[in-house]
């Protein structure tokens, strides 16, 4: 089986060399390794297929029971090694996510509650001062997205095919709206936010940074030292704003499509203590 | 009381709108809406694909007290769009939470109060809705540090995707039997799965599942109550008077792993699961 995304990335910014034969110690869904970058070590997690799941639904890259949870621990454990530490590391979530896992037994278990554990360690790290950027090199689908990678203080994301942020897959949108994924398309140029392009999603306001022109299947030096200047800027940025989202609403770009997130967090202040 | 008087005495909390389910839970006299229909904050998103907005765009907010306490209510409205979050309607859940936080900076107390309905991420503004539940996440883990956030799951919508999370989140739940609490609802697995993994029309099966009696006895949701909005409204006040746990649920890794891992997968049900988790968390 071809390496994902996910374990490309982990393992071209981790110098993971023993990857092809199979990643010693490393079992299970989820990669995590502290590596250098620039003149500070970051943590490094992701979540990579595991065709040995005990849950026949998440056995592909997608958020499931286990990964849910697995991630929790992984990011908990990066917390409670600085627990004392003054300057906290960084976390890298690299996002290379499908979907949540579609099951019977994951709803019956509560997925919805093992993804929250991750929205959770992700967004009590950001609060307790750790720098959280996601690098998204794959698709960010979803409550999957949620789980791992949209807490972060900074977002940042490869340009390449296959790269997409969106709420539902295209073929289920297309299903559902019942449009054909041209139609889909076509209706994504007209309404920013259905869009599948990440040129779009980066007119949201959302996305830190945009790196265009990387081979995201096979990086080579060059690129994954653009990837190390981008993520080292981000963790730079990111240690000298506020630790809440706020950022998101600060850009040009936000100003002006996302006005309405704008006026009602103004309009709730103005009416917030009564007159 | 005889069950007759009993059921004759029940008001029912989810035959309510979401802004009669907010001033019937406040102390009476108190309700002031925020961000109300006059202001006429409609979706920029819904005209363009040729669907009629609503000026509160389905989510009401509502400050005044509770139990005598400063209180803020975010209520979603079922009955707009199916209770879908869009960039209006979630980000003035966001902002609402927010607030509250600032309140606390400040040194002043509310309580926080989420009443859930709804589908999830509204499909016509996907991302737009996908980026505001992360901030509503957001403000709910930011906010539980300093009181405890209740999340109240009334019916007949219940609470999926995205805010199935959020609610997740909530430091207790409290839900009615009518409600259903799941990640993906039942027509998106049997999309996604196959008619196999899941048939979405069997109702037996998916409330025995994902219903609020369900979600009571294994220990997803604190509290079960009657569809009674003096039921809802004792248990809301209750919650509060436990405060902030130790830990919240979404914080117990290895509790919950271990819970996990008693699970066979290729033996397990809705039945078993409650021998199995009974009475825990």
């Amino acid at each position: 089986m071809n390496a994902s995304r996910g374990q490309i990335w982990f393992d071209a910014l981790t110098s993971n060399e023993g990857a092809a034969s199979g990643n010693e110690g490393q079992e299970g869904p989820i990669r995590n390794a502290d590596a250098p970058l620039g003149n500070t070590t970051a943590s490094f997690i992701t979540i990579v297929p595991d065709p040995h799941n005990r849950f026949p639904r998440a056995t592909d890259n997608v958020v499931g029971l286990e990964q849910g949870w697995l991630l929790a621990r992984a990011v908990r454990n990066v917390m409670d090694a600085d627990r004392d530490a003054s300057v906290k590391r960084p976390i890298v979530a690299i996002v290379d996510v499908k979907s949540q896992a579609y099951g019977r037994r994951e709803e019956l278990l509560g997925v919805h509650l093992a993804c929250a554990a991750g929205v959770d360690a992700y967004a009590s790290a950001r609060l307790a001062g750790h720098p959280v950027i996601a690098l998204i090199v794959g698709p960010a689908m979803s409550g999957a997205f949620l789980a791992h990678g949209y807490q972060a203080n900074r977002i940042i994301a490869l340009d390449a095919d296959g790269i997409a942020v969106h709420a539902m897959g295209k073929e289920a949108a297309a299903r559902v709206t019942r449009r054909s994924v041209e139609g889909l398309d076509e209706l994504g140029d007209r309404v920013l936010p259905m869009s599948y392009k990440m040129s779009a999603y980066a007119k949201l306001g959302l996305l830190h940074e945009l790196i265009e022109g990387i081979n995201a299947d096979a990086p080579g030096r060059e690129d994954i030292d653009r990837v190390q200047s981008s993520l080292i800027a981000a963790i730079d940025d990111a240690r000298k704003g506020p630790r809440d989202l706020s950022s998101r609403l600060q850009s040009a770009d936000a100003k002006r499509i996302r006005a309405a997130s704008i006026e009602v967090r103004k309009r709730m202040a103005e009416q917030w203590d009564a007159p | 009381m005889s069950g007759h008087e009993t059921f004759i005495a029940q008001h029912s909390f989810i035959e309510l709108t979401a802004r009669e389910r907010a001033r019937a839970l406040l102390d009476a006299g108190t309700f002031r809406e925020l961000i109300g229909p006059f202001d006429r904050l409609e979706s920029p998103w819904l005209a363009m694909q040729n669907v009629v907005c609503q000026a509160d765009d389905g989510a009401v907010i509502a400050r005044g007290t509770l139990g005598g306490e400063a209180a803020v209510i975010a209520a979603i409205e079922p009955a707009f769009q199916g209770g879908s979050i869009g960039e209006v309607s979630g980000a003035k859940i966001a902002a609402a939470l927010e607030m509250a936080v600032r309140e606390f900076e400040a040194g002043r107390k509310i309580l926080p109060v989420i009443l859930f309905e709804t589908g999830g991420v509204r499909l016509q503004e996907a991302n737009l809705g996908l980026a505001v539940i992360a901030e509503i996440q957001a403000g709910i883990v930011a906010l539980r540090r300093y009181v405890p956030v209740i999340g109240v799951i009334g019916g007949m919508v219940g609470c999926f995707g995205g805010m199935s999370l959020a609610a997740a989140l909530c430091t207790r739940l409290i839900m009615t039997r009518q409600a259903r609490l799941g990640m993906n609802g039942p027509e998106v697995i049997e999309q996604e799965a196959g008619v196999e993994e899941l048939d979405s029309h069997d109702r037996r099966l998916i409330w025995s599942m994902i219903g609020g009696e369900q979600r009571a006895a294994v220990g997803l949701v604190d509290t079960l109550v009657e569809d009674d909005t003096d039921q809802v409204l004792d248990a809301v006040l209750g919650a509060f008077k436990s405060g902030v746990p130790a830990s919240h649920r979404t914080e117990q890794v290895d509790a919950q792993l271990e819970r996990l891992a008693r699970v066979d997968p290729s033996a397990i049900d809705p039945v078993v699961l409650r021998t199995l988790w009974q009475g825990e968390v």
